[in-house]
Formats: structure tokens, C-alpha cells, sequence
């Protein structure tokens, strides 16, 4: 579980995230949405103490995170995994590299066990056989499933996920949606993912959150976004006429607020 | 991990520079041999000084400074670019978030590989220099291979050696460093990598200049 409490942030004088307090449990998907500008990045790089907050508290299961020396940081860190909205593949490893980077960063298990911990997590993205091919060789959505392997080649308590669906189509976003979502509930993992994806929120959205301004202005789950009467969150999650008309049409058809 | 990275390094460093530091080193060599020639000309100091002059000029101040000035532009530039071009694709962050010490795997092997390899590098343009000399002087006349083996063999000091190696190591540091420090410290675009690889160069050569200048003025 991840319990964040009054969290300030600011550039030089224009502040970016103003007293944002929330809780991520484990074995659901949390999202942060909210427009371009909103602070989602920002509150992202703040857990994963990438930035840090001019005031405000991180847990990590009741640790404080930002009291953390160094040293127990970068032990914490071996139980975060974090897929990045361009994925962040070495480009000049293979895939298997890449998956494999963390357990011979971090571990001392032989090759074979290595390579069968890699395949396993190839298998669970659905890529088996990529192994020697290089990032550019690899499509985008392929990108994605490989970063997603190699976030939880360690079994991580934590995943993190930078706007994974950005640059692709509805159809692979989905698959990339679902898998989140498998891998969360099997490994009962605290899941925070960074969206705008509508879709997203709609399908694996546990736990909402609606950042504006800088601020949570709305918090549930996907069920009770339609019977929501928050404008900002229905301006953002309906914001084509499409789907306008297609709430809309919904609510003529008998759907109750 | 660490390891195998230092011996990557040492191979990109070394091998990758040996042409560069080759070519320049001969015609470093060969250009002093000639001008000295030049200045001796109707004077009354022997000819055989051109060999020791071209030692000394070479182990003293020119193997050092000119590979490692060259090496400044060659492997000083390509680390910032390739460390900023990691930091742009959010490379560097990935390796924080794993809980990899980022300096360390991706500086400390760098600085480690060059300040072994560069001091060898340097020790070999020493040698390509004086070649350079003997081929531009000995051939084309202006003394014989005699007399420049003689002026190789007098008034040798081993303690230039040493400075030279001192020398070697101190830049070696210093355009690693600094050329490291420019890319893992680059923010922005592709302007702000472009910028960080020119200042790791310029930074890196001014500062060899001025560690030049005060190691001569330590060890003299």
C-alpha cells in the first residue's frame, strides 16, 4: 500500500501539485488522470522519488519514503517496477538484455535460471521468441509488453506506469490495459498508472483519481464516474462530442445518475 | 557488471582512438622534427639534437597533451552525448527506479577505463612520434638514422617518463569527468545534448591546458 499525505510541489513560483493526499492499495489498478499540465507526471516522479516535495509525506507500507537513507532506498526500489511512456528499452541491448538488466544487477542467480526468468516473463507479455531482437525492431505496443517485463522480472511490489497506452492504437491499449490489470491482481501488486486514456479509465479503473489544477478534484472508481455529478471530471472523461453523445444517449436510454 | 563495463570501455576508448592518436602522433613527430631541423639550420648545434629534441619534446608536452586534447574531442564528446542521449530517453531514471547507483554504473567505468587505457595510448603516440621524427628527418636527408638514435639516447631523464604518465592520468580524469558530468547533468532537447557535448570539449580541453600548466610548474 502507498498512502500519500499532503503532498506540495512547485517550480520556482508556480506551484504544480497543492495537498494531495490519497491511498493505493494493493491488487488494484490506480489511476491518476487528468489534462496535459495537471501535475500526473509530476505526482508520478514524486513517488517514485525521482523529484521531490516541498512538503508532504510518502508510505511505502508505513515507510516513510522520503526519510529513507540511500542505501534502503535503493533497496525499496528493487521492489519497484516502473514501465515509462516511451518505454525506456536499452537501445543497444537485445530484449532479453534488457528483461535480464535487473537480475544481473541485483541478483545471483545463475544464467539458465536468469534466462528462464526472462522467458517466463516474455510468455506472461505474450512475446515468446523475441528474445534476440534489438527495441527498433520492435513495434510500439511490443515496446510496451517488453517494458512491462522487465518491470516485473523482480517480482515487484510496486508497478508504475507512465501514460502506457500513448501512441497506441485502441486495440493494443487494451491488451496493454488487461495485462496491467492481470498482473496486478496475480502478484497483488499496488499498481498506480498515469493516464488520459479514457478507455483505461473505463475498463480497469479501481481506484480514480482526477487531478485539476493541481489538486484531486475527484476520486472513485469507474462505476461511479457516470452517476458522478462533477463537471470537471464528465468535461474531461466526455470530452469528444462522440462521446458526449453517447452519455447522452445512455442517460435518454434509462441509464440512472 | 561493473567489471565487464570497464573492459567494454577500455576497448571503446583504446582501440576505438588507437587510429586517431596513430595519425596525429606521426605527424606531431615528424612536424617537430622538421622545424627543429629548420631552426638549426646554420647554427653550430649538432644535428643529432633533432632526436633528442623530438624525444623530449614528445614525452614531456606532446604525447600527453595533443592525445589527450584529441581524445577531449573524440571520447569526451561521445560520452556526454551518450550519457545525456540516456538521460533524455529516460534511460538514467529507468536504472534509479531499479535502485542502480546511476554515477557509479554509468561514470565511475568510464573514468576507471580511461585513466588505465589513456596513460598506454599516450605511452604508445610517444613512441609513433618519435617514429614520426626518424621517418621525416633520416629519409629525407636531414640526418642519419645514426645520429638521430644518438640524439634519442642522450641526456635521457626517466623522470619525464614519469611526468608524462602523470600527466596522462590527470587528463585522462579530467576529460572523463567532466565530460561525463555535462551529459548526466543535460536537460532538455536535442539543442541542450548538442550544447553539454561542445562544452565537454571545451571545458575538458581548457582544463587540461591549465592542469598543463600547474604540473609543470609542481614537478619542474
Amino acid at each position: 500500500m502507498i498512502k500519500i499525505s499532503g503532498i506540495y510541489k512547485s517550480f520556482g513560483n508556480t506551484p504544480v501539485l497543492k495537498n494531495i493526499s490519497a491511498e493505493f492499495q494493493p491488487g488494484k489498478t490506480n489511476l491518476i488522470i487528468g489534462k496535459s499540465g495537471a501535475g500526473k507526471t509530476v505526482l508520478l516522479k514524486l513517488l517514485v522519488g525521482l523529484i521531490q516535495p516541498k512538503e508532504g509525506q510518502i508510505f511505502y507500507n508505513k515507510v516513510d519514503f522520503l526519510q529513507l537513507k540511500k542505501k534502503d532506498l535503493r533497496t525499496l526500489r528493487m521492489k519497484v517496477g516502473m514501465l515509462f511512456q516511451g518505454s525506456a528499452l536499452f537501445d543497444s541491448l537485445t530484449v532479453e538484455e534488457n528483461i535480464r538488466f535487473p537480475l544481473d544487477m541485483f541478483t545471483d542467480l545463475t544464467k539458465k535460471e536468469k534466462s528462464d526468468r526472462v522467458n517466463t516473463c516474455l510468455n506472461r507479455v505474450s512475446l515468446d521468441g523475441i528474445n534476440a531482437k534489438f527495441p527498433s525492431e520492435l513495434s510500439g505496443g511490443m515496446q510496451k509488453r517488453v517494458g512491462i517485463a522487465r518491470a516485473i522480472v523482480l517480482n515487484p511490489s510496486y508497478l508504475f506506469c507512465d501514460e502506457p497506452n500513448s501512441g497506441l492504437d485502441p486495440k493494443t491499449s487494451l491488451v496493454i490495459d488487461e495485462l496491467i490489470k492481470d498482473i496486478t491482481i496475480e502478484n497483488n501488486m499496488t499498481t498506480i498508472i498515469n493516464t488520459h486514456d479514457m478507455n483505461s479509465v473505463m475498463e480497469i479503473g479501481d481506484n480514480v483519481i482526477l487531478l485539476h489544477e493541481g489538486e484531486i478534484c475527484w476520486q472513485g472508481n469507474k462505476d461511479e464516474i457516470m452517476a458522478s455529478d462533477n463537471e470537471i471530471l464528465h468535461d474531461f472523461i466526455f470530452a469528444s462530442p462522440f462521446l458526449q453523445r453517447l452519455r447522452n444517449a445512455a442517460i435518454s436510454n434509462g441509464f440512472q445518475k | 557488471m561493473y567489471y565487464r563495463e570497464v573492459i567494454r570501455q577500455m576497448h571503446d576508448i583504446g582501440v576505438g582512438s588507437l587510429i586517431i592518436v596513430f595519425i596525429i602522433s606521426l605527424f606531431i613527430g615528424a612536424v617537430t622534427a622538421i622545424q627543429f631541423a629548420y631552426q638549426l639550420d646554420g647554427t653550430l648545434v649538432p644535428d643529432y639534437y633533432i632526436g633528442y629534441v623530438v624525444r623530449d619534446m614528445t614525452i614531456i608536452e606532446l604525447a600527453p597533451t595533443i592525445t589527450c586534447l584529441v581524445l577531449a574531442g573524440k571520447v569526451g564528446s561521445n560520452m556526454a552525448s551518450e550519457i545525456g542521449g540516456m538521460r533524455q530517453k529516460e534511460h538514467i531514471d529507468a536504472m534509479e527506479i531499479m535502485g542502480v547507483n546511476t554515477a557509479a554504473y554509468l561514470i565511475m567505468p568510464k573514468v576507471l577505463a580511461a585513466v588505465i587505457i589513456i596513460p598506454i595510448l599516450v605511452a604508445i603516440a610517444a613512441f609513433v612520434s618519435i617514429g614520426g621524427g626518424f621517418i621525416a628527418s633520416v629519409p629525407t636527408g636531414l640526418l642519419s638514422g645514426q645520429e638521430f638514435v644518438m640524439g634519442l639516447r642522450s641526456f635521457f631523464m626517466p623522470y619525464n617518463v614519469f611526468m608524462m604518465f602523470v600527466k596522462s592520468l590527470v587528463f585522462a580524469f579530467l576529460l572523463t569527468s567532466i565530460s561525463c558530468y555535462q551529459g548526466y547533468n543535460v536537460k532538455g532537447g536535442s539543442i541542450e545534448l548538442g550544447k553539454a557535448s561542445t562544452n565537454a570539449v571545451v571545458i575538458s580541453d581548457i582544463m587540461i591546458l591549465l592542469a598543463d600548466y600547474l604540473i609543470a610548474v609542481v614537478l619542474i
